[in-house]
């Protein structure tokens, strides 16, 4: 596979979809070209909106790995924003817990809860896929519903902190364990997590036998049979992993950002993560590049409305018609002669 | 107040009347999703389908003041979103399933951003039909009123049941999906039967979506549906692609999302959040029930991909 050619294809996709979205607000009667300038204001043109977009891209690379690993094994999951929600409520529940423990031990803790507590919930899924045949993307997608009815209940009952009077939230983790900003960037730590955790996983992925075994999997179900290879178990570990990046995610939006679990919590970082697992082509190490552009897409979505009037829902509509455009443009691999260099020969 | 002292049976009537009244929803999509999926296609978007619908039709019943227009716009916006569904999948190498979620997620999108300005005013709602005459209770009256398109939807799904097995275009459509190179070699045009089947689904699932906006709950709002187009998909697997089971369904999953209201009108308002969950748990409990492992399901068409 050319990454060279995936570049361009995606770059066509992504001028293709701002050209269509050119076009309709100028129906609006808004200067393209200004519109246009307002997305790069808010996403990268200075260190205050580059810092918004590195907020965003932070759990957008976790929930990203949460469709792009098990799509290595052929399964298309789309689970991430309840594996988000999920591991946010056990970050709570853990940081409640371990209140006056040190704060290295206390935030692994948490950490570690969140991602587990999001891995089995995707594991969960790769069960019933793997023993009942159970359709994964539709059990993952009703889960993601689940979790959010079932935050909702704990945070308006059970887990409900009576104290906080404007905002329906959970109880709050103690104050000494929250997670601070990273050095030099005003941005907090959950970034650094992502990246590292894409790293690793491209390593794993690329470099191992399990990775391998994985790919063999995702490329040809039966000759990973006739193999030997242990077929449950792969799928298994990789939806233990995505729903783990995922819980991650949820664990730093309450550790770095909020405090607490709240419908804060619920705002579609899940959703525009299955398209940065698109655009990456299941990729760990593109998903980190992708995620900050998508980051800057969300970061700029609140200046974009602001400054023209337009709908919270701009953003999503954007969102949409680029994976709409990136799927269509899966027909174009294979197809540019600039890309096969056989082709050059023999033209 | 009468309904405290029904107790139960007042919670059992509500829960009666509101699968009928929030079944017809899920009766559309899963009409029409069986038709996409017998022609060989999954369209995981419907869910955007009935946003687009809902939003639509309301819309044009705002501007114009014909609920029943309204109903014809929803279909046709349904349609033309559902033909992009079909004109993307045509193209080689793409995953319908992967399609489906873009359609869903541009879908709701894009009715939330056209339909931001019908959230205030007020849409003529579509009529009822009194059924419960022949009773004294208001409940029960309450609960036989029944709208037009509920009836229209379990006439469809007689009319699909039967011309899926009789008429020439059932056959078709059938033999495309469960075997293109069958359809091939007879000399059907597989991509044509396939975007008509598509976007005839997504006419369907556009009127059910003009029925959650125009009749019941009546409004536009952005938390209009929750997933409805969605299990409703999940529901055709449970119903095996049969369209009078896909009515049979249609009002489980009716009783159950009316549950939570029922029992919230009933005093019990514990747990709403969880009784909300219902139809979710619902869906996913049919699913790992009727799934299975080793065989492929039974009346599954053979090119569908999520049966197997």
């Amino acid at each position: 596979m050319n990454s060279l050619e995936a570049v361009a294809i995606n770059a066509a996709a992504f001028v293709i979809t701002l050209a269509l979205f050119g076009v309709y607000v100028a129906t609006l009667g808004h200067n393209p070209l200004d519109v246009y300038y307002v997305l790069w204001l808010g996403s990268f043109a200075r260190q205050i909106s580059v810092e918004s977009t590195l907020t965003n891209a932070a759990p957008l690379m976790l929930t990203a790995l949460c469709t792009a690993i098990p799509a290595r094994a052929g399964l298309l999951v789309i689970g991430g924003e309840g594996a988000l929600v999920v591991g946010g409520v056990a970050t709570v529940l853990a940081g409640v817990l371990v209140a006056g423990a040190p704060f290295l031990l206390g935030v692994a803790v948490m950490s570690l809860a969140g991602a587990l507590a999001g891995g089995l919930w995707i594991a969960f899924a790769g069960a019933l896929r793997q023993y009942r045949g159970v359709n994964e993307t539709i059990s993952t997608l009703l889960l993601n519903y689940i979790a959010i009815a079932v935050m909702y209940h704990l945070i308006t009952g059970p887990m409900r902190d009576w104290e906080r009077v404007l905002k329906t939230s959970s109880w709050s983790i103690p104050d000494e364990l929250r997670v601070g900003a990273l050095p030099v960037i005003d941005v907090h730590w959950g970034l650094a997590a992502g990246v590292t955790v894409c790293l690793i996983l491209y390593v794993v992925m690329r470099r191992t036998t399990f990775g391998f075994g994985v790919d063999v999997l995702g490329g040809n179900p039966r000759a990973a049979q006739m193999a030997g290879l242990p077929i449950n178990r792969l799928v298994l570990i990789c939806c233990f992993m995505g729903g783990a990046a995922a819980g991650l995610a949820g664990a730093f939006e309450v550790t770095a950002v909020h405090g607490f679990a709240s419908e804060s919590l619920v705002v579609g970082f899940g959703y525009a993560g299955i398209l940065v697992a698109f655009l990456s082509r299941q990729n760990p190490a593109a998903i980190i590049f992708l995620a900050i552009i998508l980051g800057g897409v969300a970061a700029s979505g609140g200046l974009l409305q602001r400054r023209f009037d337009l709908p919270d829902a701009t953003t999503q509509v954007l969102q949409g018609l680029l994976f709409m455009i990136v799927l269509a443009s899966n027909a174009a691999y294979g197809r540019l002669n600039v890309f096969q260099p056989a082709a050059w020969r023999t033209a | 107040m009468e309904g405290t002292e029904l107790g139960w049976w007042g919670v059992l009537i509500a829960v009666i009347g509101g699968a009928i009244r929030v079944s017809t929803p899920y009766l559309f999509v899963s009409l029409g999703e069986t038709l996409t999926e017998k022609s060989g296609r999954v369209n995981l978007g419907l869910e955007g389908v009935l946003v687009m619908g809902a939003m639509s039709g309301y819309a044009t019943a705002v501007l114009t003041g014909q609920p029943w227009l309204g109903v014809l716009v929803a279909g046709c916006a349904g349609a033309l979103l559902s033909l992009v569904h079909a004109l993307v999948c045509s193209l080689p190498r793409v995953n319908d399933i992967a399609v489906g979620i873009a359609l869903f997620i541009f879908g709701t999108g894009l009715a939330f951003f056209l339909g931001k300005p019908f959230i205030n005013p007020s849409a003529p709602r579509l009529p009822d039909l009194d059924l419960g005459w022949w009773s004294d209770s208001p409940h029960v009256q309450s609960a036989l009123q029944i709208s037009p398109l509920f009836l229209f939807g379990f006439a469809l799904a007689l009319f699909l049941a039967w011309a899926l097995k009789n008429m020439r275009w059932g056959l078709v459509l059938r033999t495309v999906g469960d075997s293109s190179e069958a359809a091939q070699a007879l000399g059907y045009n597989i991509t044509l039967v396939r975007i008509a089947g598509t976007v005839t689904g997504g006419f369907l699932a556009g009127v059910g979506g003009s029925y959650l906006s125009l009749y019941f709950p009546g409004t536009w709002n952005e938390g209009l549906s929750s997933g409805q187009g969605l299990m409703a998909v999940a529901l055709v697997i449970f119903a095996r692609w049969d369209p009078v089971r896909c009515f049979y369904a249609s009002l489980l999953f009716g009783g159950a999302t009316a549950l939570g209201p029922a029992l919230q009108s009933a005093g019990v308002t514990a747990n709403y959040y969880l009784y909300g969950a219902a139809p979710y748990f619902l869906t996913l409990a049919v699913l790992i029930y009727s799934a299975s492992p080793q065989r492929a399901l039974e009346g599954a068409p053979g090119e569908v991909s999520i049966s197997r």
